[in-house]
């Protein structure tokens, strides 16, 4: 099987390389040993933006190294760090209220409501709709709808106010975590009977079984139904 | 990118059978028969896939060759390399690893009172943790308990867990969900804030916490923002990989050599105690499997610590996940997250029929499959030469009602729609890949490891999960012995007086090297894979 070739241009350098690669993959055939720009691999960090054009095209368009396949004389350049805004916070000292958001993050204000991080999300979250829930105070829709996000920062470079979105959504989803989202009892009945000691008896004995019963034990221990 | 007719001969079978299956369990493999596949068909026992390694402390262990390759590698410096005297950074506590456990550490370490020092390869929060998706294990449900939890562990790691470790892993595995809670983590929940817990393979509770199938990056992400809100007490360097452990003339850890990457310079770091959380390995790519793995998992701090003499435990065992994506080409050896099993999909042959419980543990599984496709030929060939079985992922939203897919999978159904194949309509085609590194450092409960200074925690320890892991007890090892190692690590510091710098024990790895009579070896820790194709 004879392999089909195409050419792309890694910042501005022609390559010839196989089709159906990645725009990672066909970096590394190209010879370059990836530093930045490489993380997972497989879609959750974040570390790959890429920003890229196809002929016939003026738009710049964007999407993640590892899971976009390469067109034929595609141009294309990483994006290696971008320096986006963190405020200083600490969750504990916050409430779960839209004046702490935008006490934290003043900016959120300057949003446009445009939708270009909306279009540049590789994650196809609806970034500007978060946005304006962020700026209605909703921050439990902005935690729902901004939970997929990977921090990839596309947006980010996209935003002409200058926003730093996945920010904005983490600070909202930690808030909704810690202070909004129903506690679970379950869970703070059992820590308590953890720490008065209640199981200690039972891991000690479990501790001291010997493999021919701890192997009975296993195999014969009823297993809850779906 | 969809399948191709031929591969869809085989999924018409597969949902024609579709609706006898629902109504169809699949028996249990019974515990002798388990044996017999493992040895006949998990990877591990491939004999000449292994061998012993020919110095160090735990001089004749038996592990995989590519990692034996690594370990006896040679260190990028001597002793005159450079000048000690010259500290770049002063610590109380280096953590030698960005991820779950090492951001862990460095939380616990701060809010014990030390200054604290994350060196990390590539970005903080680069790791395996953030790619963790399925869930968190912990027993904090009625009808629970932790000694039942630890019953499921030392069954799934064959009885060969350290018992002192299980027993704090599955102790403090509510208080550690309830941390992560406290942090601001989003776990799925119900109306009432009763956690959602299902199954995993190998477990006897429904004691699989989540978060969407993002727990892992949930997770990691929370730890990462939390620790940059301590700018002044958690110093992050990025792009600064450990490169050699540093002794003091007592012979204690006494922190480390980082390189930057980009520029080459070389930093050192002189720490009270030093915590390694570098996690696995998946990119020496044992057998040359694919690998789950994120792009720096290449076993740095396995090679730093036993330099300086660590002890070390089941390095012969590794986890071969059981269904990585096996199609299509561009996402091949990548994670289905075992949620997907979780949730009742069933798996199945060429024909359409089941053959294997999907819920085994994972080395069970794995087996089982290998076996179907080698021995029995009933794998699904793909174009590029690869055999896959399927993952019969429709049958999620058929049980638990329509939509159920998109909510609780959304990293799946994106991963896979990137390529135009819908889970919700057609089930997808995995095989095994390399997912963890069972082994590594021999660790006590509280995180040392035997060596004075030096702290582990993680992926890249051994003895909590014996020859086989649990899904689910990864996020939980992480975090449980990640505080512990961070917290102990701190308390320590407060009594360290610490001597002379010395890179001399890289002098005596050396002489041991050519006492043993290894030549030619590799620089290592080699930090980063070469992906790159052979140049002229």
């Amino acid at each position: 099987m004879t392999e089909e070739l195409v050419s792309i241009f890694i910042m501005g350098k022609r390559h010839v390389v196989p089709s159906g690669l990645t725009i990672m993959s066909a970096m590394e055939h190209a010879g370059y040993r990836l530093i930045r720009g490489a993380g997972c691999r497989g879609g959750f960090c974040g570390a790959c933006a890429t920003v890229y054009r196809v002929p016939g095209n003026y738009r710049l368009q964007v999407g993640l190294a590892c899971q976009t396949v390469i067109e034929p004389e595609m141009h294309l350049a990483q994006i290696p760090f971008y320096p986006g805004h963190r405020a200083d916070y600490s969750i504990d000292d916050l409430q779960p209220t839209f004046e702490a958001v935008v006490t934290t993050y003043p900016e959120l204000l300057r949003c446009l409501s445009c939708g270009t991080c909306t279009k540049a999300c590789p994650q196809d979250i609806d970034v500007k709709q978060y946005m304006a829930e962020a700026m209605r105070g909703d921050i439990a829709a902005v935690a729902d709808r901004s939970f997929d996000c990977i921090m990839c920062g596309l947006c980010v470079s996209r935003c002409p106010a200058e926003e730093v979105q996945p920010n904005i959504a983490i600070l909202c989803r930690r808030l909704y975590g810690k202070y909004l989202a129903p506690g679970a009892e379950h869970l703070a009945k059992r820590v308590l009977e953890i720490e008065e000691g209640k199981f200690d008896d039972d891991l000690a004995t479990m501790k001291s079984l010997g493999e021919e019963e701890l192997r009975r034990m296993y195999n014969e221990r009823d297993i809850e139904p779906e | 990118m969809s399948y191709t007719p031929q591969i869809r001969d085989s999924l018409r079978k597969v949902e024609n059978t579709r609706q006898a299956r629902l109504h169809e369990a699949f028996p249990m493999i019974e515990p002798q028969e388990k044996r017999t596949i493992l040895e006949k068909y998990h990877p591990d026992y491939k004999a000449e896939s292994m061998r012993e390694i020919r110095v160090g402390v735990s001089k004749g262990q038996r592990m995989p060759l590519e990692l034996a390759d690594v370990m006896e590698g040679a260190s990028h410096l001597t002793s005159d390399t450079l000048d000690l005297a010259q500290v770049d950074y002063d610590t109380d506590v280096l953590v030698i690893g960005g991820g779950g456990a090492g951001s862990s550490a460095a939380l616990l370490a701060r809010e014990n009172g030390a200054e604290v020092i994350i060196a990390n390869k590539l970005r903080h929060g680069d790791a395996n943790t953030i790619m963790a998706q399925g869930g968190i294990q912990a027993a904090d449900k009625p009808g629970d308990s932790p000694d039942i939890h630890y019953l499921d562990v030392v069954g799934g790691g064959h009885f060969a867990n350290h018992p002192d470790l299980v027993e704090v892993l599955v102790k403090d595995a509510p208080l550690v969900i309830k941390w992560l809670e406290n942090l601001g983590c989003i776990f799925d929940k119900e109306p009432d804030g009763t956690l959602k817990t299902i199954h995993g393979g190998g477990t006897s509770r429904k004691r699989m916490h989540s978060a969407r199938d993002y727990t892992g990056a949930e997770i990691m992400r929370t730890l990462r923002d939390e620790v940059r809100s301590y700018p002044h007490e958690i110093t992050v360097l990025e792009f600064a990989p450990a490169i050699e452990l540093i002794m003091d003339d007592k012979g204690r850890v006494a922190g480390a050599v980082l390189l930057n990457i980009e520029t080459g310079e070389h930093l050192v770091v002189r720490a009270k105690c030093t915590v390694l959380a570098t996690g696995g390995s998946g990119r020496l790519h044992y057998q040359g499997f694919a690998t789950t793995n994120h792009y720096g998992a290449t076993g740095d701090g396995l090679v730093l610590a036993y330099r300086v003499g660590a002890d070390l435990a089941f390095t012969d065992t590794m986890q071969y996940h059981p269904t990585g994506a096996a199609y299509p080409e561009q996402i091949v050896g990548l994670l289905v997250t075992e949620k997907v099993r979780g949730l009742g999909a069933q798996v199945c042959n060429i024909d359409g029929d089941q053959f294997v419980h999907p819920r085994e543990t994972r080395d069970v599984e794995a087996s089982a499959i290998i076996r179907e496709c080698v021995e029995r030929g009933k794998g699904v060939a793909t174009p590029s030469g690869k055999v896959g079985v399927w993952l019969d992922s429709p049958m999620i939203d058929i049980i638990h009602g329509p939509g159920t897919i998109a909510k609780a999978l959304p990293a799946m159904v994106r991963q896979f729609g990137r390529f135009d194949i819908d889970i919700v309509k057609d089930p997808i085609l995995i095989y095994p890949t390399l997912h963890y590194q069972n082994g590594g450092i021999s660790l006590k409960p509280d995180g040392s490891t035997g060596i004075p200074g030096l702290f582990a925690a993680g992926e890249i320890s051994g003895g909590v999960h014996g020859r086989n892991r649990l899904m689910g007890n990864s996020l939980l090892e992480v975090t449980v012995f990640g505080r512990r190692a961070g917290e102990a690590a701190a308390l320590q510091s407060q009594e360290v007086q610490l001597g002379k710098l010395t890179l001399t024990h890289v002098n005596g790895w050396r002489q041991e090297l050519d006492e043993a009579g290894i030549e030619n070896q590799v620089n290592s820790p080699i930090l980063l894979p070469d992906y790159t194709r052979e140049l002229r």
